[in-house]
């Protein structure tokens, strides 16, 4: 936990010190306005496109007869797979005069909508098809009970999503940057890099972290509100489909559209800037060396997080309560932090208080504990309601002994979640850019800040290869999300 | 074969008392029902045998020795106490004979214990099937061979049945039977359902409000309750103020012999329905028909007596016809058990609105 506190605690120490008066100077001005302005605006757009979209097409591809239904949902998951800063590049290279905020805003929505989708379509692949029979028979109309009782179901799922779109845009680095829309994130990285402006950067900073915090707690606040969602035991029944008829046509259209500009858009840049790039001489070596690095680093981060996130995942599972609730919280507060915090508040605390860490990839391994950190939590403590408390109780009333019952079935029950989890992480580091950035001992160049670099200079086709290997690699977390996420199940009934 | 003796066992939830000083002795070879409505202590009352819980305080003994109580907690896993959870709890990731297996040492393991108890359970030869290919029932069933395996002191069976349809639960609860009995195995079965505990135990523990309120044979709890509450707990009963007079008890339903020594003066007699048969003849009192429960193979006959008291018949299809709104004439057969008046607030039967009709079904 200690982990996952440090750079906030030390960001309002630094911040504390640099006194009033100048933070007040710092806060006040026209700019800070306008950069909050943009950024919540940004995610306020970002976020409403992306419930559309992902509630939209998680109904599609969930509970109509959609032809291809199966092969949409896979096609609308992939998305997940790139990067951000990625479909940034990859649009930029396409058309190099695409800047400012619609297009910052477009990009986001196009890869973050899964994260809407995805939970959505669990929600209504699980929801109990009884409740909405009740409602038609009581009288309701189709669109009455789409709203009524179907949203509703899905409404913990969607607000879920929303809030992971809403911080991860606040968060967003790579994209932003690329496309230019100035947002706080961004102002912090040019405070710091351009100008060394500590205190600037610091203070812009804690700003974002307000930002971050209310829109937490706005989220916690309307989840307590008559937060009711019984289901009572009975078998699980396959959902019923609704017959699109011919508005089936315009509804495959639609999704074949979302995805071509998700994934056509930079596969097709990608593609044209590959050919060019990896002919150039000397590429496959640097791109290995790049790998290396990416690799040492991100198991090192995965290590260290999974070490801290087992007994964090164990507790939350184990023992509800308040105390786990606020453990809960702050990890996520840590996961909403942007990169660029986390990696300026660990450079200051490994220049100040740990300098034996500071220029080794530990330091960056300690970032990406933070940044990681919840989805260890979650990926922990769903592997270990794999192993309810039921079972190991039966186990020891046949005469095990707690250690064996821990061999004999938590584990073998627990591993393969915990694994997933550990690769999860692993995965997403790779992909890590901001903190990555600013914490990489120098001369160290992982895949990410490559691409970065190339990418600042227009060397777009010397980028390719690092941004081809880096959507590789962002596949294989997004594959298992979608595996977890119920969407590529076999059909459990036929239409009814 | 152990005996087990629970003697004032408290178990407390922060301000909820689960079990309120539950006294309780469960015979060696036995099986014994706890029975009571949802909330009473008795999941509680497992938990705390099997050493998942500690008490608060009490203490219990298995074969005279304390195993919880005094300051001594010996861990579930050296209780040699089985549990069968309510939803079966089989291993997921281990096979149906691994399952069985668990609780056994390796070298039983290899003997043929594992096909004995699975055959015991009717399960011969399903050994090689992974948990999700089985059936509830089967699951349950083997969840059953896997507590019985390793011959613990003692099996709690913790609603193993509730959650299979009627049709599967008598089955699967008479085979659950058979086995322990074959087996020589003492059993615990908690149950909220009076028909399986009064068909399948060898003895009835009523609990209330995590107080034993009676303990006897099947038989000894249907026909001598303790008390009125007890009586409409575990069948239809039929309660009625009366008055003692040299041993019988007069009624709105005649005069009714009562059963024991009972002094003169104002009681409440139980009645059970099958007790009052159709008759005609000296003594016999006439009733109009209100209602009439077809069952298949009996029916309740909901009867209202010429002075407005309300009762209920259980005949045996056939027996009579009968036609709503029709008139018969009614005795009651055999003694009626007694209660004095005042016995518990709430179980009084207030003559001014007639007798009570307590029934679970």
């Amino acid at each position: 936990m200690a982990v996952a506190l440090t750079p906030l605690a030390y960001l309002a120490v630094r911040t504390g010190e640099a006194g009033g008066d100048r933070i007040l100077a710092e806060l006040w001005t026209e700019r800070v306005g306008l950069l909050a302005l943009r950024s919540l605006g940004l995610a306020a757009v970002v976020t409403t496109a992306c419930v559309l979209l992902g509630v939209g097409t998680a109904f599609l591809v969930i509970r109509t007869d959609l032809p291809g239904r199966r092969a949409f949902a896979v096609l609308a998951a992939l998305p997940l797979a790139v990067p951000t800063y990625i479909a940034a590049f990859a649009w930029v290279s396409a058309m190099p005069r695409l800047e400012g905020f619609w297009p910052a805003a477009l990009v986001l929505t196009l890869c973050s909508y899964p994260y809407v989708l995805l939970p959505v379509a669990a929600a209504l692949r699980g929801a109990d098809p009884a409740q909405e029979e009740v409602s038609r028979s009581l009288g309701r109309s189709g669109w009455q009970t789409f709203t009524a009782v179907t949203l509703r179901q899905i409404r913990p799922a969607t607000a879920a999503g929303a809030l992971l779109v809403a911080l991860y845009v606040l968060s967003d680095f790579g994209a932003v940057s690329i496309l230019r829309a100035d947002t706080f994130t961004r102002a912090i990285f040019v405070a710091f890099d351009l100008g060394f402006d500590r205190t600037g950067a610091l203070v812009l900073s804690s700003v974002l972290v307000v930002l971050t915090v209310l829109l937490l707690t706005g989220e916690t606040a309307t989840r307590r509100r008559g937060a009711r969602y019984a289901r009572l035991g009975g078998a699980r029944r396959a959902v019923s489909r609704l017959s699109l008829g011919p508005a089936r046509w315009p509804a495959m259209v639609a999704l074949v559209g979302v995805a071509g500009l998700a994934l056509g858009v930079p596969a097709v840049s990608l593609g044209r800037r590959l050919a060019a790039g990896v002919s150039r001489p000397g590429a496959l070596p640097e791109v290995l060396a790049a790998a290396g690095n990416s690799l040492t680093v991100s198991l090192a981060g995965a290590a260290l997080t999974m070490l801290l996130a087992l007994p964090l995942g164990l507790l939350a599972a184990r023992a509800p309560g308040p105390l786990t609730t606020v453990l809960d919280r702050l990890a996520y507060l840590a996961h909403a932090l942007p990169g660029v915090v986390i990696g300026l508040s660990l450079i200051f605390f490994g220049i100040n208080v740990a300098y034996p860490l500071y220029q080794t990839r530990w330091l960056l391994a300690l970032a990406y504990a933070t940044l990681f950190l919840p989805l260890a939590v979650g990926a922990v403590a769903g592997a270990a309601a794999q192993s309810p408390t039921g079972l190991e109780e039966v186990a020891r009333s046949l005469g095990r002994g707690p250690w064996t019952v821990l061999r004999t079935v938590t584990l073998p029950l627990t591993l393969p979640g915990i694994g997933a989890g550990a690769a999860l992480v692993f995965l997403t580091g790779m992909k890590e850019l901001p903190a990555t950035l600013l914490l990489r001992p120098t001369g160290t160049d992982t895949l990410a800040t490559e691409l970065w670099t190339s990418t600042a200079v227009g060397a777009y086709a010397a980028a390719a290869p690092y941004a081809a290997l880096l959507v590789a690699i962002s596949a294989l977390p997004t594959w298992l999300l979608v595996a977890r996420s119920g969407l590529l199940d076999k059909e459990d009934g036929g239409p009814s | 074969m152990s005996n087990v003796v629970l003697s004032g066992v408290v178990k407390r939830y922060g301000r909820v008392t689960a079990l309120a000083g539950a006294d309780l002795s469960v015979p060696s070879g036995q099986l014994t029902a706890v029975l009571g409505p949802s909330g009473c202590g008795k999941t509680t009352l497992l938990r705390c045998l099997a050493g998942f819980e500690r008490l608060d305080a009490g203490e219990i003994r298995i074969d005279g020795t304390r195993v919880a109580g005094g300051g001594r907690h010996l861990p579930a896993h050296r209780r040699s106490i089985a549990v069968v959870p309510q939803e079966g709890a089989l291993f997921p990731h281990l096979s149906v004979a691994d399952n069985v297996g668990y609780g056994l040492d390796r070298a039983t393991r290899r003997s043929d214990r594992v096909e004995e108890v699975l055959a015991l359970v009717g399960l011969a030869g399903y050994g090689g099937r992974m948990p999700h290919q089985l059936s509830g029932g089967q699951q349950q069933r083997v969840a059953v061979a896997r507590a019985l395996a390793p011959r613990p002191s003692v099996v709690l069976l913790d609603e193993p049945f509730s959650a299979l349809d009627a049709g599967l639960r008598a089955g699967l609860r008479h085979d659950v039977r058979q086995a322990l009995r074959a087996d020589g195995a003492t059993g615990v079965l908690v149950t909220h359902d009076q028909g399986e505990a009064l068909s399948v135990a060898d003895q009835v523990v009523v609990l209330r409000d995590g107080r034993v309120i009676q303990a006897g044979s099947p038989t000894t709890v249907y026909r001598e309750p303790a008390d009125p509450w007890v009586a409409g707990f575990v069948g239809d009963a039929v309660l009625l103020p009366a008055v003692v007079e040299h041993g019988s008890a007069r009624t709105a339903l005649g005069v009714v012999p009562v059963a024991g020594a009972v002094t003169d003066g104002p009681v409440t007699v139980l009645v059970r329905p099958e007790q009052v048969r159709f008759a005609t003849g000296p003594g016999a009192i006439s009733a109009t028909v209100l209602r009439h429960d077809f069952h298949g193979h009996d029916a309740l006959v909901g009867l209202r007596l010429a002075d407005g008291t309300r009762i209920t018949a259980r005949i045996l299809d056939g027996d009579v016809a009968v036609s709503l709104g029709g008139e018969v004439t009614v005795h009651v057969d055999g003694a009626a058990r007694v209660f004095p008046c005042a016995e518990r607030p709430g179980g009084q039967v207030e003559p001014s609105t007639g007798p009570v009709h307590v029934g679970i079904s």
